[in-house]
């Protein structure tokens, strides 16, 4: 077999084959294209294909599924669903509660048929969860002072937010 | 300690002494957080990130995690120092790449390095030597703890730690294990071993060449869930189901050459020493197909020409940004080449 690189179209030398969940894709690269992409034996983790597989996913699943209406948007990041749709990454911690309803089942096929973690538990969890939904509140005041353009409130909000982040 | 001491020698995973080193060369454990009340590195405006990464390097390097912690600003580097840490496995090519504030904090031994901004706030990751989960799993543990008592981390009742991609909420756990394989190689049964991956349920990634030469017998074996189970279930399936499979494939197919082909494998073992110490000039690829047949025959006893942790160490150091960081000068490919040639046949005459 001959393969031709699929970046310059020189003889190939470089055959990298990947396999997720079954799903096997290849490349063909001279040793100076592969370089470049700095392929090396020792490569880090596909997390670009997991994430190719997972909008992949994402993107399959079937249409009738989503509400007619305005699209589900993030009120503290602005994040909709359609955009994590295209970059299968989200915009905050608060998109795992704003899209669970349409999240939770393309979770499910992602992990293997779960959705409850059982694994570490942060030791500081009251305190931190507590302090979490507030900063998040208060972003979100902030957002909507800036697009009220109520510079003042913003500014107070921001201080806040700092502090509330430092302590 | 700068990234220039780093480029003499191979870090401590690579000693080629860990458990299952005629199989496995390493195991790597990665934690993902965010911090809370943040949004996803993404989201953030740059101003935002530059502040996250100041902030995060600072406590970094004040906690004490280990011995000899380094910080290199990544997107102060320059190209050949970037490259040399995705060679070292230090940082992703993605973090490597990416245009935004961003760094990463290396340990003396660089069993750790911890990314910053890298697609999550934290990326925290330890390499160990051979299949040592349990223990990178502690270890990664360790540091989660210590980091904690800095940051609040973004997590949720149900789901868990919550991560820019769902792919790795939950635990944000990703463990990996690099195995050289040239038996099942030899043997034409590598299509069963991605089969039986895939039936596990792993992703398994490798580089190789096609044809009469086979190049690069490594093999990187990553679980695909991350949301379900506790870090060390994970672990421990790794490493007393999982894994070992791969190992036992690969021990028989060494064995049945041995058996039934053993002048084959001791001519294709001595044409590779002797390719190796005559080579005046050799490519990378040649190399990392060279190398792999002298650490199996190190493995079987056919060769001690070398031992295994100077053959792991050649295959990090002949990459070529380490040989341009060596000889402190960019090069084009055939000087590398040249450079190349030399070094093994310096390290093979001295061996
Ligand atoms: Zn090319
Ligand atoms: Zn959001």
């Amino acid at each position: 077999m001959n393969f031709k690189c699929d970046k310059c179209g020189q003889p190939a030398t470089i055959h990298l084959t990947e396999i997720v969940g079954g799903n096997k894709n290849e490349k063909h690269l001279c040793e100076d294209c592969a370089a470049e992409d700095g392929i090396t034996v020792k490569s880090n983790v596909p997390i670009s294909q997991l994430l190719e597989d997972f909008v992949l996913q994402t993107t399959s699943a079937p249409q009738q599924e989503q509400p007619a209406g305005p699209e589900l948007t993030c009120e503290v990041c602005g994040t909709t669903f359609s955009e994590f749709q295209d970059t299968g990454l989200l915009g905050c911690p608060n998109d795992y509660d704003t899209f669970a309803e349409a999240l939770e089942p393309l979770l499910e096929k992602a992990q293997d048929g779960h959705v409850q973690h059982v694994g570490k538990v942060p030791h500081n969890i009251g305190r931190s969860q507590k302090r979490q939904t507030e900063i998040l509140r208060l972003r979100t005041e902030l957002k909507s002072a800036v697009t009220a353009e109520d510079y003042e409130r913003a500014a107070e909000l921001r201080d806040q937010i700092k502090e509330m982040e430092q302590s | 300690m700068t990234l220039a001491d780093l480029t003499q020698h191979a870090g401590e995973w690579l000693r080629g002494a860990g458990p299952m080193h005629d199989v496995v060369i390493s195991s790597r454990v990665r934690l993902a957080r965010n911090l809370a009340g943040t949004p996803f590195l993404s989201r953030c405006p740059r101003e935002q990130q530059a502040e996250l990464e100041q902030k995060m390097r600072q406590e970094i390097l004040s906690a004490e995690l280990a011995k000899g912690i380094f910080y290199v600003d990544v997107a102060a580097a320059g190209d050949l120092d970037r490259e040399l840490l995705v060679e070292r496995h230090l940082v992703s090519r993605q973090h490597a790449e990416a245009s935004h504030p961003r760094g990463v904090a290396v340990s003396g031994d660089e069993t750790i390095s911890i990314m910053v901004n890298e697609e999550d706030h934290l990326r925290m990751q330890v390499l160990r030597s051979g299949l040592q989960l349990p223990e990178a799993v502690a270890d990664a543990n360790r540091i989660d703890d210590a980091m904690e008592r800095c940051f609040d981390f973004a997590f949720h009742s149900r789901y868990g730690y919550l991560t820019a991609c769902p792919t790795n909420v939950g635990t944000g756990l990703r463990l990996s294990v690099m195995l050289h394989l040239p038996g099942l190689k030899l043997a034409g049964e590598m299509d069963k071993a991605f089969r039986a991956a895939g039936d596990m349920r792993l992703a398994i990634r490798g580089l190789y060449g096609e044809g009469t030469e086979a190049s690069g017998d490594f093999f990187q074996i990553s679980n695909q869930t991350t949301l379900g189970r506790s870090e060390n279930q994970y672990a421990e399936e790794f490493s007393e189901r999982l894994i070992p499979a791969f190992i036992e494939y690969e021990r028989r197919a060494r064995k049945h050459l041995m058996d039934e082909q053993n002048a084959l494998l001791e001519d294709k073992v001595s044409r590779a020493v002797a390719t190796l110490r005559s080579a005046k000039m050799i490519s990378s690829e040649e190399t990392m197909s060279l190398l792999s047949v002298m650490r199996l025959g190190t493995n079987l006893g056919l060769t001690d020409d070398m031992d295994l942790s100077a053959i792991n160490e050649l295959f990090l150091l002949t990459q070529p940004a380490h040989l341009q960081k060596i000889h402190r000068r960019d090069m084009t490919p055939q000087e590398r080449a040249q450079c190349r040639a030399d070094m093994i046949r310096r390290r093979l005459d001295a061996g």
